[in-house]
Order: structure tokens, then sequence, then C-alpha cells
């Protein structure tokens, strides 16, 4: 079998031989140009410039404003962003410093990037909506107020709490920095014709938002993704500008056009994790349970929507993470503000969720004086018992679709693939039911059926040798003044599908060809995960063939249409489906003509090893092909997939928004020196559920990776602004990923082998954005290490910067 | 420009702008695409080449390399690593079994740092690989390829023979004579072997990049004639911070003067009392040097820039751009270095804490260069301590250089300066003044930690707020008086 095997990457050959190829090493047609945009100067107000210099300048072709092209968007749903500040009577409107002015085509790259920086500029600022308090104090935002999720009563249950706090907690913003800057290349063909590649996780956006620039039907438009050098969120939504500046252009001059960001623009241009302050109302008893909480969770949008409708909502969706909250209510503030409009980053929202939570946990055990593992634990979903969450099929999705503003008729320039397209009120959740005695229900009414953290905590206690660790770290810290050790876990609970509801569906494309060779298509994009490959090995085994024999191909919007973004951790859940389809339909096809000829039953043709078994004969499964094409069997089918059993309404917040959880948890130990704040882990342990894993290598791959992101955001990863707008963190110089170093020098992972109790591709579990959340107890072992320092609790504001751990060890002193 | 030299095993010749970068080169002009951009300002490894020349093999990165730097040294990129039959080198086959890749952009640049520590025979792969940032990861499984290839062995051919010095171009004018034509072009007569370009017109980029002058000098007499005769000339030693002025500030740099042909300003001298450093000694070399006299400064260069960054930047580079974050200078304050400048034939000397004049302004007159550095012979008591955001490639927030002699438990002498604290790197007078005659206890440094607010006034920005650059200065003080307890570098699980 190919499947559960851990085969390495299917690229990784030619990763580590460089001939792996990204948009920009893709080699160009004669007379190709290339891009870059002028950028905005300031935050917000007006903007003159004139362009005679950017186009007197050396090997410039081209150099467009607004006033030239027309009005173009580039937004992912919401019609608010234009791809070059709209033009008005005072000049360009800017909504914040980095926005694109002007674009100049130029016949190198670097010939366009010192062009760029030559217009003459004269500004008309206005004063920016920066920060939080800004945005709240001006009542800056999107949606007409907060949107409000409630469960219980949670007014009573805090009034009636044995003990209660509250508190805040700033979680900082994160560059995605995907070692690929954003990229594109277009090249015209005839009649209108564009093909597109893009560094891109959603095709399908990319495709349309040509094709509606260009002014034709999206069947004019190909757009093919081989492989993004990383993504992380960075790319569903913010390829849009690069790729339809190209597309424009290509289609004005008839010459293929090439834009990549230089890095520092990069920074500077695209949107990030969404900063988020969460404030907390909690009640609670001896034991740490919680008696009632409220939650206001102020999220920074940026200046325009983005998907930051949908990232606020999974915030909410994980405001409980791993815990009962029986009676709660969530607030959620979507703030606008003349900042970079923050997007898409693994994890979508969740993690700024789950840190909310994780923080109320470490604040009640420390005013009780308990281990928090001890207070996580009293507050977990009870134990999952209940299989049966394949449900029922979700209706066909009918009626009116509402995006932005206004009511849109699916088939004009809606795009509808995006997961900015929130306003979709088409299918009301009906009544959710009462669950069955002892389900308990998550803040959004769904009852949580599979919850495996019990055993895996328990596991996990013991691998890492918790609590012995934990009494060690204490008698450390009584023998050190100035270097104390902190240790944590923490748990993280992943509902798993797009929260929007129709996005849950794949398409595949598979070919046999007469050689026995399969052509193996489908909607997912590459960006490291290594996708295709767990999916060539669904197809591998569906056909009983080596991995060898499946050819990966390019996602190509020519080949399966009408794609979700690969997003929302859902690659392999839905494409593998889709692709297992699709080679079922082909081997069912053979399977018939093949018992047909022997007058065998075609469910005992048995695809194995190379061969194809037919009642009592065997063939070579080429041999088998080819009686088949001499048959006249159609080798060629497609697949499709769509998730059962997941209803949403996200306005009242209520149903069954995901198909299942995943899980995990870590143990992270830290060591903090108060004299500097300078900090580091030691040594972390993971326990995490992949289900029954379709690729163990991949996987765990993707939660080493996950984890040291997750740890980085919340550590040396620091967003800093200055007062005018201007983001200085712009480059690695400044902004500071980790390093080699700053993985725990003891690191330790291991997989929950279990099969998943919905009905997933080989029972296998979604992987790419859960282990994000593991990095939490990085940041909550600082905070321990922190508290050692005096009575106090430090309130740890991340990222925990060095500076910031400096200050909180003088917190915990008391001073 | 015309320069020669090794790619992947071949001769070549380009004519380039100086001051293209050998990446957009090997690109654009090429078509080598394996080696990618990242940041275009050597802060992330993904462009990593392999430079050797007569000092050995060492990593660079190739988007602040100069074309005008190349001239008779020898090039690999990932292109090259794999054995002429294709057989793929230790190191790619061990990132291929360990799952080391996944997005597969970075994964160039480690293969060809890995590749050079493994031909290198390094082992401290931490040390080896701070300079490339991989964002899929998480480090532990390139980490443990690395460590499976470490006792494979080399393949022959990534022995790089360097080219011999008689075929580097050089200008070879005395004080006072005519510089030669701005493109030099002394060339070898016989390559010895095909030309790939031959007949490709590899060229210049078609754009707006005006070629300057450029000159090569072989000697410090030779620099010190040239720089005199062209005083707006700039000096590239290194190019880690002059290559960000043309990959990221888009400028001409005019005449370039290329250092790193002046082998006599790389020399490392011990005489009278003292050791002198050349101007042109990379901090690779300065750290090997500097190990066995000053440990703690040798551990703060571990942790200074990356492996590529000190493999091309320089101690004269260092001093002279005149930085107040640049770690060198306070280390070199603490310890009553000399700076030796030259103009022409003439030259003088300082107190290295004299050349720091003011913010972006230096005691340096128009045509005038740092020779050397040197460092008077002493006991070891310097402290080093650089406090930044990340531990490795990262620039100081704060840098605080200590020392300080004490007798009996009593401070008698202190040599205390600073980076990252005022708008030049400085020394801290008043603190050394009030730790003078005190115990070096947590009481004792208190009037010292007290007097740091005469000695600076410190600024805020985007790696640390005023505030706690003032604190964690008064911080790394009460750290020398509890040396007991160890860093955190120190500690394990």
């Amino acid at each position: 079998m190919s499947v559960h095997k851990p085969s390495p990457h299917d690229s990784a050959p030619f990763h580590v031989a460089g001939s792996a190829r990204y948009v920009d090493d893709i080699p160009l047609p004669a007379n190709a140009l290339h891009l870059a945009f002028g950028l905005s100067p300031i935050a917000r107000g007006t903007v003159r410039f004139d362009l005679s210099r950017v186009r007197e300048t050396p090997g410039v072709v081209l150099a467009l404003s607004a006033a030239e092209t027309g009005p173009i968007d580039v937004a992912p749903a919401a019609h608010d962003e234009p791809l070059l500040a709209e033009t008005t009577a005072d000049g360009a409107r800017v909504h914040y410093m980095g926005q694109p002015l002007f674009v100049v085509a130029a016949t190198s790259h670097l010939a366009a990037r010192k062009a760029a920086r030559q217009a003459e500029m004269e500004t008309a600022p206005d004063t920016p909506i920066l920060t939080i308090d800004e945005a709240l104090a001006a009542d800056s935002r999107f949606e007409d107020g907060p949107v409000t999720w409630t469960k219980g009563d949670a007014d009573a249950a805090l009034s009636t709490a044995p003990h209660r706090l509250q508190g805040s907690i700033e979680i900082g913003g994160q560059e995605h920095f995907y070692l690929e800057g954003q990229a594109a290349l277009a090249i015209p063909g005839e009649g209108g014709d564009m093909v597109v590649h893009s560094s891109s996780q959603h095709p399908t956006e990319i495709q349309h938002k040509v094709a509606d620039a260009l002014g034709v039907p999206m069947h004019a438009v190909r757009v093919e993704v081989r492989r993004m050098g990383g993504g992380f969120g960075g790319k569903e939504s913010q390829g849009n500008a690069l790729a339809v500046a190209c597309a424009m252009v290509a289609a004005r001059t008839g010459r293929p056009v090439k834009m990549r960001y230089d890095r520092d623009d990069d920074m500077t241009i695209t949107g990030k994790r969404h900063d988020v302050r969460i404030g907390y109302d909690v009640g609670y008893d001896a034991e740490g349970r919680l008696h009632g909480i409220v939650f206001d969770q102020f999220v920074r949008c940026g200046w325009s929507q983005d998907l930051s409708l949908a990232v606020a909502d999974r915030a909410m969706l994980h405001a409980d993470n791993a815990y009962h909250l029986k009676d709660v209510r969530i607030v959620s503030h979507r703030l606008k503000t003349n900042t970079q409009s923050a997007t898409a980053f693994r994890g979508f929202g969740g993690p700024q969720g789950v840190v909310g939570i994780e923080r109320v946990m470490d604040e009640i055990a420390h005013r009780l004086g308990r281990d928090p593992l001890d207070v996580r634990r009293v507050n977990f979903y009870a134990a999952g018992h209940d299989a049966d969450t394949s449900g029922k099929m979700p209706s066909q999705a009918s009626g009116k679709i509402h995006v932005g503003a206004e009511d849109v008729t699916p088939g004009t320039d809606a795009d509808v693939t995006s997961r900015g397209a929130l306003r979709e009120v088409a299918e009301p959740a009906g009544p959710v039911s009462t669950p069955p005695d002892g389900v308990q229900t998550t803040p959004y009414h769904m009852p949580v059926r599979d919850f495996i953290l019990h055993e895996m905590v328990e596991a996990l206690e013991k691998t890492s040798d918790y609590r012995a660790r934990r009494a060690a770290v204490d008698a450390w810290n009584e023998a050190h003044p100035h270097v104390k050790k902190g240790i944590a876990l923490t748990p993280v609970k992943f509902g798993i599908s797009f929260t929007l509801t129709h996005l849950n569906q794949a398409g595949a494309l598979v070919h046999v060809y007469q050689d026995g060779s399969v052509h193996m298509n489908h909607g997912g994009t590459e960006m490291g995960q290594g996708l295709h490959q767990k999916v060539a090995a669904v197809a591998a085994d569906r056909f009983g063939l080596p991995l060898s024999a499946i050819r990966i191909t390019a996602t190509d919007t020519g080949k399966v249409p009408n794609t979700s973004a690969t997003a929302a951790s859902s690659g392999a859940d839905l494409n593998g489906m889709a692709v297992k389809a699709a080679c079922d339909e082909i081997a069912g096809r053979m399977a018939a003509f093949l018992a047909e000829q022997h007058q065998a039953d075609p469910a005992s043709v048995r695809f194995e090893e190379g061969r194809v078994h037919v009642g009592s004969e065997s063939y070579a499964f080429t041999e088998a092909v080819q009686l088949a094409y001499q048959g006249r069997v159609s080798l060629s089918a497609t697949g499709y997939y769509r998730t059962p059993g997941i209803e949403w309404d996200r306005l009242r917040g209520r149903g069954t928004p995901f198909y299942y959880f995943s899980h995990g948890a870590a143990v992270t130990e830290v060591v903090l020196d108060s004299r500097t704040g300078e900090n580091r882990i030691l040594r972390t342990d993971i326990l995490h559920d992949c289900g029954k894993s379709l690729n163990p290598a991949l996987d765990i791959g993707q939660i080493e990776g996950g984890y040291v992101q997750g740890a980085g955001w919340l550590t040396t990863e620091e967003l800093v602004w200055d007062d005018k707008g201007r983001l200085t963190t712009h480059a690695p110089s400044t902004y500071k990923i980790p390093a080699c170093s700053d993985r725990p020098e003891v690191f330790n992972v291991a997989l929950w082998d279990d099969e998943n109790r919905a009905d997933t591709i080989y029972r296998s579990k979604a992987v790419g954005e859960p282990p994000l959340m593991l990095g939490i107890s990085a940041f909550l072992a600082l905070s321990h290490a922190a508290s050692a320092y005096g009575a106090s609790y430090p309130a740890l504001d991340a990222p925990a910067t060095a500076e910031r751990l400096f200050f909180a060890c003088r917190h915990a002193t008391g001073a | 420009m015309k320069v020669r030299f090794l790619l992947n095993g071949d001769p070549v010749e380009a004519d380039t702008a100086p001051t293209t970068t050998l990446l957009d080169w090997l690109r654009e002009s090429r078509g080598l695409t394996g080696t990618k951009e990242g940041c275009n300002e050597g802060d992330c490894g993904a462009c990593s080449v392999m430079l050797t020349d007569e000092d050995g093999a060492r990593a660079l990165n190739a988007c602040i390399l100069f074309m005008g730097q190349l001239d008779g040294h020898a090039v690999r990129t990932v292109e090259g690593l794999a054995a002429p039959d294709g057989t793929p080198h230790p190191v790619q086959q061990a990132m291929v079994d360990h799952h080391g890749s996944q997005c597969g952009f970075c994964t160039p640049g480690f293969v060809v740092t890995m590749a050079t520590a493994h031909l290198n025979g390094a082992t401290d792969h931490d040390d080896q690989l701070a300079g490339n940032l991989c964002r899929c990861t998480g480090y532990a499984p390139i980490i443990r390829a690395a460590k499976a290839a470490e006792s494979l062995p080399i393949p022959d051919h990534m022995r790089d023979a360097p080219l011999p010095a008689s075929s580097c171009a050089k200008y070879s004018g005395g004080p006072g004579a005519e510089p030669p034509a701005p493109s030099y072009a002394d060339t070898p007569a016989d390559w010895g072997g095909r030309d790939p370009l031959a007949g490709t017109g590899a060229d210049d980029r078609g754009d707006a990049t005006r070629t300057h002058a450029a000159y090569r000098p072989a000697s410090t007499d030779e620099l010190a004639s040239l720089y005199l005769d062209h005083p707006d000339a700039t000096l590239v030693a290194g190019a880690t911070d002059v290559g960000l002025w043309v990959t990221k500030g888009l400028r001409d740099l005019g005449t370039a003067i290329f250092l790193n042909g002046v082998t006599d300003l790389q020399r490392i001298e011990e005489s009278d009392g003292a050791l002198r450093i050349g101007a042109g000694v990379t901090l690779t070399r300065l750290r090997e040097v500097i190990a066995p006299r000053h440990p703690s400064f040798a551990e703060m260069l571990r942790r200074f820039g990356s492996t590529q960054v000190r493999n091309a930047g320089t101690i004269g580079g260092n001093i002279a751009n005149g930085s107040p974050i640049g770690d060198g200078p306070p280390a070199l304050i603490a310890l009553g270095a000399t700076l030796h400048l030259r103009r022409g034939n003439e030259r003088r000397e300082m107190p290295l804490e004299d050349f720091f004049i003011d913010y972006g302004k230096q005691d340096r007159q128009q045509g005038e260069f740092v020779e050397a550095v040197s460092i008077p012979d002493q006991p070891d008591r310097l402290s080093c301590q650089k406090l930044s955001k990340r531990f490795d490639q990262d620039i100081s927030a704060v840098c605080g250089c200590f020392n300080v002699t004490t007798e009996g438990g009593t401070v008698t002498a202190a040599r205390i300066a600073f980076g990252g604290m005022a708008g030049t790197p400085k020394r801290a007078r008043q603190t050394e003044a009030a730790l003078i005659g005190q115990p070096l206890t947590p009481e004792g440094v208190a009037a010292a930690q007290a007097a740091l607010e005469q000695d600076f006034t410190p600024l805020s920005d985007m790696r640390a707020s005023a505030r706690y650059r003032l604190e964690v200065a008064k911080g790394m003080l009460l750290r020398l008086a509890t040396a007991d307890e160890p860093s955190v570098l120190e500690v394990r699980a």
C-alpha cells in the first residue's frame, strides 16, 4: 500500500538540486516586461503624483495609475480593494502606507523598481487610525457593530461564581515570511486568452479576478500553479494584485509580463495575521472549573475587508479550544484601521482565540496555586463516545447569495469561491437539535462527540515526564534568583472544514494512458505541505500501483474548475477524496469490462501490486489498460467530493460548522533570565492527532514546522508600526522569524495513531493548521518562568520578546 | 567590467556592471535559477553559494556579492553540487531522506551551506546554518540531515582550485601614477578549458545600470594612491553593508574600489605588545584569532551576523561605516584598541572611541581609509553581552562590553563601551568611574547602574524601547556581578 507510508516529498529531489521551478524561475518568452508598484508614502489621505520622471527612466515602457486603467478590483469578495489607489479630485485616495498608487512596466525587474521610486508626489495626509484603541474611539469597523454569540447565561453564572477574575491580553500579528515572495507571470494568447502562472493558494480566485479585470469570461483565463515557496495563508488572496496587474499590462501590450515583489515591498504591501486584544471576565470555582465566561475580541483588520470577517469568526469558534464553556458570551469587534489588510494565516483566527482561553486557564491556575494542567483537565470536554459524525449530506446550496454590502447574482463578478464571500444566508441552519444527554456542546451549539484529549494528554504527561520535570523546574527556580525555568502543557482542538459551507467541495481529473501511466490532477495547490504526494499515494493505492506510476501535475484551472483555496487544512481531506472518486470511477469501468470478459463479478476484481486480478485471471496493469482501451472503455474521469453533515449560521453562531476536530498537545520547557529578558526553549514534547496518518513523515514535518512557527509568532516575531503608520519591520533584518538554533534542542514528536471517527480519506485527519497552536505552550512556559520571580501574575502579552519578558519579570515581583 | 572565475568547475568570463550581483547574473544572464532570492539583503540565505579562493571554501550570500568581487575565484552553486554523473551530493541525499525540504525554496541555500560545511569538516550545524532561514520545517529535519551526512566522504568535484593569482586582473600604479582604464582588462592567456560563454553574448542586463569605473588594487599602497586620486569612490570590502545600498537603496555607487584583492590589508600581526588586525580581515578570521585571547569576544562574534555575513564582512568595514549598532567597536573600545588610518602615504592613529564623532560622522578625511586596528596585549577580563530579539543573525538592540579589573573583589579599573545606546559606539565613562572602588556585587554595581543614565539617552526603535535599552544595560551590569548564574545559552533541559 502506498498510503500510510513515510514517503519523502515528491519534489524533494528537485528541491535539493535547485531544479524545482517556481514562478520566477520560468524561462521568459522574448520581450517580457517586468512590473513594480509605486507605493503610498502616507497611511491616510490623498496623494497627487506625476509620473513624467517615471516614464523617462531608462527601460520603462509603461506607467499607469488608476486614472489610466479605470477602477480594477482585486479584493477577494468585498469589492473594496482597488488595484491602484482610487483617483479623486484631490488626488489618489490612500488607506495605508504602502498602498500601490501606480504600476510601472519596464524591461527588467531592477529597472521597474528604480523607476517606481521616481514619481514626484505631493501628499495631503489625514490623521490615520492605526491602533485598536484609535479604531474603537473612531468607531471604525466592518459590519454594523460587534458580533455576539451566546450559549447559556454568562452573566448569571459570573455573578454566582465562587471566584472571578478579569483581564486582557494583547496578541501581536505575524508576517507570513514565505521564503518565495509573491509572484505572477501572465502570457497573452490569441483571441483575448490569458495564461497566468501565479504563486497562489487559490488559482480559481486568480482566474476570476483576472477575467473580471480583463472583461472576459473565466473560460478565457487559465491559471497554473505548480508550487509555491511557502504560503501559510499569505497567498490565499494577496497574490490577486500581482496577477491582475500582469494580465492587465499583458493585455495592453501583447507582451508577457512578470511581477514579483521585492521582500521589503512584499512585507509593506501585503496583509499579515490579525493582531487581537482579548478581554476576559471569568467566574470559576476552587478547582478552577469555569462558571461563566465572557470574551471580548478586538480584531485589527486593516484597511479592507479581505477575509477578516471569516477570520474573526474562527477566532470566536476557537474561543473554547478544548474546554466546555457552559455559560458563555463571545463578542467580536472587527476594526478597520489604516494598516495593511490583515489576511489569512495558518489557523485563520483560531490561534488567537485559543491563546485567549489558554491565558485564562493559566491565570486561574496562578490564582489558585494549582498546576495549570489540573485546571485544564477539569474544564476539558467530556470524552466523546459517539462515532456517528458522518451525518447527513448537506442540502444543495440554493437561493440568494449576499456578498459584501450588495446582493449579487452568481454569474456576475461575485467570487463565491472566496472565504471573504461571507454573507451567505442561503441556508440558515434549522433549529439546532438538543444533543443527547451527556454530550456537551461548543459555544456555537455543536455537539462534541470525538474529543480524545483526555487520553492524549494522559499519554503525553507520561512520555514527557511532565510532573517530575515541573518539580525539577521548581527546584531549579529555588536555587537561581535570576535565571528561572518554566514548563507548560497546552492542548489544541481545532475544527476542520471551511466555515463557508459551500467551499467544502473538491474536484479531480485522472487520466490513465495506454502505457499504464497515470496523470493525476486536482484542485489543491502545493506550498510545501506535501499535498500532492499524499494524494498521489491515494491514487496509487486505488490502482494498486507504485507511487512512481502516478504523475503529479500542476494545479490548473483548465483541468479542474471552481476550486476552493487550498486552505483551512482541508487540502488532503477534500482533494484526496476527489482523486479517490476519479480513480474508482476508472477502476470501476475497467473492472466492469474485465469482469464481463471473464463472467466474473465486477466487485471481485482487485487492483494489487501492479496487477489486476479477474476471477482466476491476472493481468499486468498495463495489459489490463490496453485491453480496456481496445474494448473502448474511457480511461479518463473526473472525481468530485463534498463534505457531508455540516451546516452553519454564522450570524447566529449556531450549527455544525466542522466535520470533525483535530487534536494535539505539547509540553514546552524554557529558561528565562530576568537580568536581560533573554530566553530559550529547552525541550518540547508533542503528541498530535492526524487520525490514521496518510503519510507520517509529512505529518511530522507539518507538526515540527507548525510548532516552531507558532512559537515564533508568540516570542520573537514582532511587527512594529510607527506613529505615522509605517511598518518599520519590513525585512528579515528587523522581523525575526525563528532561526535554526531557536528550535527546541530536545524535540520529541509523536503521532496519536488512531483512526478518524469521521469517514475521511483513509481515516486520516487534517494537519496543516492545528500544530501551529502547539507553540502556545512555549508562550505559557515563559509566563510560568516569569511568574517564578514573584507573587503577581506576569500578565504577559504576545509576542513575548526579551523586552516584554524583562518587564513581565518585574511585574511579577510587584515592581 | 570583465571578470573571470570558475563557475561550477568551468571557467567563465562575464562582462557586467561591477555592482551587478552574482545572484542576478546567475538567474538572469545564465539561467541558473536554482539559487533563489529570498530577501535581497543577506538575511535569509536562500541565495547561498560556495566561493573558493586561496583561503579555502566558504558560503556567501550571492544577493549582496558583486560581480566585481569575484575575479579569480571559484563559485559553486546548487547546480554544481551533484557529481558530474548526476550522483547527488551526500547532503542533498540526506535532505531527501530526512525530509529536510517542504516548500523547497530555502533548500538550495541550505544544501549549499551544508555542502560547504561538509567540505570544511564543520559540524557546528546551528552556527553554520544560522544564516539560512526556513519557514516550513522548524529546522529539526535539516539538522538530522546535516548530522547524517557528516561522516560521508567529500565528493572530489567539490574541491575547487582557485584560479592562479596571475589570472587576476590588477591595477598596479604607484602613487601619482596614471590610473588604468576604468575597466581593467589584464586577462589570462590560456584558460585551459572550454569557455561556456563563448559566443553566447552573456552580458549586462538591459536596464539602466550605468557602468562606472571600478578598480581592484592588489596592495595597500596601490589602494592608498588610488583612493587619493578618487576620494569619492566607494570602497567595497565584504559588501554586507554596501550591498544593500545597491539592492535596497537602488543607489549608483559611482566609482568602486574593490578591496578583496588587497591581500596585505588582510594581515594579522603580533608585534609591539599588540595584535594588529588588518582592515580587510573577515569577521570569520577575527573570531578564530581572537578566541584564544578573548573568548567572550569570540562568542559574541559567533552570533555576529551569520556564517555567510562573517565570511564576507570585514572588521575594517564594521568600524568604518560608523554604525551605532555594530558589534565590533564596543568590544574593541573596551579592549583599548587603536585605530590606524591612512591617506596616501600619511598615517595616523587614535584611540578607536575617538573615531566616532557623532551619528553618521567619523574622524576620517577625504581619501583616508581604515588600514588596521590593534588590540593591546592584556590579561583577558572582557565580557561581551549582545542583546537582540533573536540570538543568531540579529542586530543588537544593546551590545555591552565590559573590561573590568578586580583586586580582592574590588573593581580597580574599568573600560566599558556600548553599542545601541547612543548615536555612536560609546564608552560609558561615568559608569566606569562609578564602578571603580566598588565590589563587583549586585549592591556594588548599583551606583554604576545609576550612572548609565548620565552616560546614555538611548532611542526607541523597532528593536527596543529607550526604557528597555537603559534598563537592560543595567541588567548587564547586574549580570557581571552575578556571573555565577549561567546565561540562558548555557542551560540545558
